[in-house]
């Protein structure tokens, strides 16, 4: 029995080693990730720096953008990377209720995020302010919609993580797995610090 | 779309002759490689060793019968358009398909050909070369290679299925725009290049962190073999370049399908911006594709004139120097844009710059055979092929980035000329080069060498016959594009015989699988593993290698570590590897990337039709393939110490 024991033991340390190892590789891979997709918000962007102000016949960034509605949602989306940030730490922690109950709490607010974004989008849209309409109306809500996909879907995948957490604990691969949706997570903030820098505040002001 | 009686004469491509034969043999194809799957019971083989496999080798091996897939038809394609162009006043092509040709030709040649052949050399030599057993992610990197596959798959299949695309490689709007691109083609033009676009990026983030992260005990960054660096530059070319094409085509079907403005002339649109983002992204991409080759002909040159290469730390700063410069140059492909002179000055400027490292890397190139002990093997051959090939093209680059002699060059022959000469000259002669060298290693026998030099000397003779004359007929006012001349040009001698060269390609395309077919029977096996005498670790191994590649990680005291190794034991210096064998840890084959990439694949179908209930089960079969991959447990696996022992003994390694 002993034996098995000792066996078992090493297995798991040499598991535990390849876990660790892989986790290092696949979080230094993400951040190469992100940095290509900071490359795509940059090509987005620079687009719609460029076609801000051709609005053709279409209403302007000062016409449209509501400030509360903005404003909100950027306290909402700010607040979610705080908890998720209180998620890792709680994980880091060993404590899995914890860290379950931020990952729940990361969640409401993107969707109450995603929620308030989909409304505004369809408020300026039933008021004829579509992306056919011009050149900056399709460049605002490809800058912005590109966003919130990303924040949907990190809600989905969010999601998948919280249920493994669930069943399996904080034990081999989960760990990892929660660190790089929250560097995910957090990555979605800083672009909407720039969107809602360029894009809002600049749009208004102009 | 509804089923009216037309509607089989809206979808399937029909009333050119050239495209029923073709049909026909797509059909004939498919059933005889149907039959010999069923008739020999291989279905069960096709998936369990091929289709699932995440094993780097493989996954090489499969992206080089792409690779020569498409340059088969990529090459079909160019010779159709040499034909029609041999003589004035042809009417071999219709003009609507002379343009979907040429539209066809660059992009399968660029992106399907250039791109999978680069991929495959990385997957089979540089996990080899650094000692690694496997990619960084063996997993994403089966993704990527079937990403590619079902994007060439979507693009291939607008041949027969909607009709191709035909506004031109770079598929500038306003042409490619609905009002005057209205067909399904262009559709199928981006979202072939965006989904193996995705398959791209993934490489590139791959290799980068392998090449960083994986390397085996010893081996730092400046004993690294120099394809490995040159994989390095690309790959971050390949993170800092590619989404920039994934904007720019994605803007594009945005304006296709949901009828944006970003690039339409009215409500503010401006067609201009898709010009400077698709060269934002195309002229890093040149590099992309030559760098491999690049680090390619520097393993075979230091090879085969049995000496290190000359100006290793030059070789690594080079190219380094050109990853970065190539983002500052894109404006030379369109100075007739009009940007303004201080502008076009810096652009011409910078392109001129980009000359510097290049030539640096020649002069290392010949500095490495001088005084060698040159052996002119078929690699050698491609390789000193390159190099006066490489020179005319680079210099006629030099011509083009001079911004107004440009405006007479622009668009004209004499940029075909010299983009072929770079491209092909330097590219394709060394894929070429990599394929012949490293053949032996991915299969366990050499190509012949003596059909091997047929081919080299009838396509390198066939291009300078091919594409010399087309730098007359652009000093002669040539533009590209156009399908049809009139007779009194004194164009007509000069496209004779450049369309001569373009066969005189083709027959050495021919020979070349020839080779491959009669070196399957007859080519030398090579039992040592290590048959070229080679320098570098991936010569180490049995060929072709063991699917964990090493059984023990070697450790690295040396630049050229091989070559170091053996030297140590011809002295009688080296220490029989004690270390034990330990079991190895590695991922099992997965069936996923395989059909998350067919929901790709089905999704870019519905999209390019506007059948968006398709596109949206394609989407959710992706995120099925996500989730199960995400929940998946036991995806790894360890070999145990006898089956290595008995794997190594049995290639006669103990």
């Amino acid at each position: 029995m002993a034996v098995v024991h000792e066996a078992s033991d090493a297995f798991n340390v040499r598991e535990h080693g390849h876990h660790h190892d892989e986790d290092a590789l696949r979080i230094f891979g993400f951040w190469i990730f992100l940095t290509s997709d900071l490359i795509l918000f940059a090509c987005l962007f620079a687009t719609y720096v460029i076609l801000s102000n051709h609005t053709g016949s279409g209403p302007t960034p000062a016409d449209m953008f509501d400030v509360p509605a903005f404003t909100a949602e950027t306290i909402i989306l700010l607040t979610s990377s705080f908890t998720c940030g209180l998620a890792t730490f709680a994980m880091h922690h060993g404590r899995r209720g914890l860290m379950l109950t931020w990952l729940i709490v990361t969640l409401l607010l993107g969707l109450a995020f995603v929620g308030l974004e989909a409304s505004e989008f369809t408020r300026n849209a039933l008021a004829g302010a579509t992306m056919q309409r011009s050149a900056f109306l399709s460049a605002f809500y490809t800058l912005v919609g590109t966003h919130g996909c990303h924040v949907s879907f990190g809600i989905l995948w969010m999601t998948s993580i919280l249920i493994q957490a669930w069943r399996k604990g904080l034990a081999g691969e989960i760990p990892g797995k929660v660190f790089i949706v929250g560097l995910y997570w957090h990555f979605l903030d800083v672009v909407w610090v720039f969107i809602f820098t360029v894009v809002y505040l600049m749009g208004v002001m102009r | 779309m509804n089923l009216e009686p037309t509607y089989a004469t809206h979808f399937f491509v029909t009333g050119d002759p050239m495209i029923y034969a073709a049909d026909v043999s797509i059909l004939l194809v498919s059933a005889a490689i149907v039959f010999v799957l069923t008739y020999f019971k291989k279905w069960g083989w096709l998936w369990r060793e091929w289709l699932t496999t995440v094993d780097h080798k493989k996954i090489g091996i499969m992206y080089m019968i792409a690779a020569l897939l498409m340059l088969f038809r990529g090459g079909v394609d160019a010779l159709l358009m040499r034909t029609q162009l041999a003589l004035p006043n042809m009417h071999f092509l219709q003009p609507e398909h002379y343009n979907q040709i040429f539209t066809t030709h660059g992009t399968l040649m660029i992106l399907f050909m250039a791109m999978p052949f680069i991929f495959a050399m990385m997957n089979i030599a540089v996990p080899l070369q650094i000692g690694a057993r496997d990619v960084a992610f063996p997993y994403l990197n089966a993704v990527s290679f079937w990403l590619f596959f079902f994007g060439a798959l979507l693009f291939n299949l607008s041949f027969v299925i909607g009709g191709s695309p035909d506004a031109g490689w770079t598929s500038y709007p306003p042409l490619a725009e609905v009002p005057f691109s209205p067909g399904p083609g262009e559709n199928f033009y981006l979202l072939g290049l965006q989904i193996s676009g995705i398959g791209s990026i993934a490489t590139g983030i791959n290799f980068f962190v392998t090449i960083l992260k994986m390397r085996a005990p010893g081996m730092t960054l400046m004993r690294m073999p120099l394809f490995c660096w040159s994989v390095l530059a690309t790959t971050i070319l390949i993170i800092f370049a590619f989404p920039v094409l994934t904007v720019a085509l994605a803007l594009l079907l945005i304006d296709r399908i949901a009828g944006a403005h970003f690039f339409s002339i009215f409500d503010g649109g401006n067609p201009m911006m898709y010009v400077n983002l698709f060269w934002m992204w195309g002229h890093p991409e040149v590099y992309i594709v030559v760098l491999p080759a690049f680090g390619i002909f520097s393993e075979v040159v230091a090879t085969f004139s049995r000496k290190r290469i000359f100006g290793y730390a030059s070789m690594v700063a080079s190219m380094m120097a050109i990853a970065i410069i190539s983002y500052f140059t894109w404006v030379h492909h369109f100075f007739t844009m009009g940007a303004g002179p201080g502008v076009n000055s810096f652009f011409a400027v910078s392109t001129m710059i980009i000359a510097i490292p290049t030539g640096v890397k020649v002069f290392n190139w010949l500095m490495t055979m001088y005084r060698g002990r040159i052996r002119m093997t078929v690699p050698m051959l491609w390789t000193v092929g390159f190099i006066p090939n490489f020179a005319i093209g680079g210099a006629s680059g030099v011509m083009l980035s001079v911004a107004p002699a440009d405006y007479q060059y622009h668009n004209s022959y004499f940029l075909i000329a010299h983009f072929h000469q770079v491209l092909i000259g330097g590219t394709v002669f060394g894929m070429l080069a990599g394929m012949y060298y490293w053949w032996p290693k991915m299969f366990g026998f050499m190509l012949d060498e003596r059909l091997g030099r047929w081919a080299f000397w009838w396509f390198n003779a066939g291009f300078y016959v091919c594409f010399l004359p087309q730098y007359v007929l652009g000093f002669m006012g040539m533009t590209r594009r156009i399908y049809v001349y009139p007779a009194h040009m004194g164009w007509t001698e000069w496209n004779f015989i450049s369309t001569l060269g373009a066969f005189m390609m083709g027959v050495g395309f021919l020979l070349l699988v020839a080779d491959i077919l009669y070196s399957i029977r007859h080519g030398e096996r090579d039992v040592t593993g290590d048959i070229w005498d080679g320098r570098t670790l991936e010569w180490s191994l049995p060929s072709p290698a063991p699917h964990y590649n090493f059984a023990r990680i070697p450790v690295v005291t040396a630049r050229d570590a091989w070559w170091a190794m053996k030297e140590a034991r011809k002295r009688g210096e080296a220490l029989p590897d004690a270390r034990p064998l330990a079991p190895i840890h590695m991922p099992k084959n997965s069936g996923l990337p395989f059909l998350l990439s067919l929901s790709f694949f089905v999704a870019g179908f519905g999209l390019v039709f506007n059948w968006y209930m398709l596109a949206v089960a394609g989407f959710l079969g992706v995120g099925l393939c996500l989730l199960l991959r995400s929940f998946a447990e036991d995806k790894a696996y360890f070999i145990p110490v006898e089956e290595i022992a008995r794997t190594e003994a049995a290639l006669g390694r103990v």
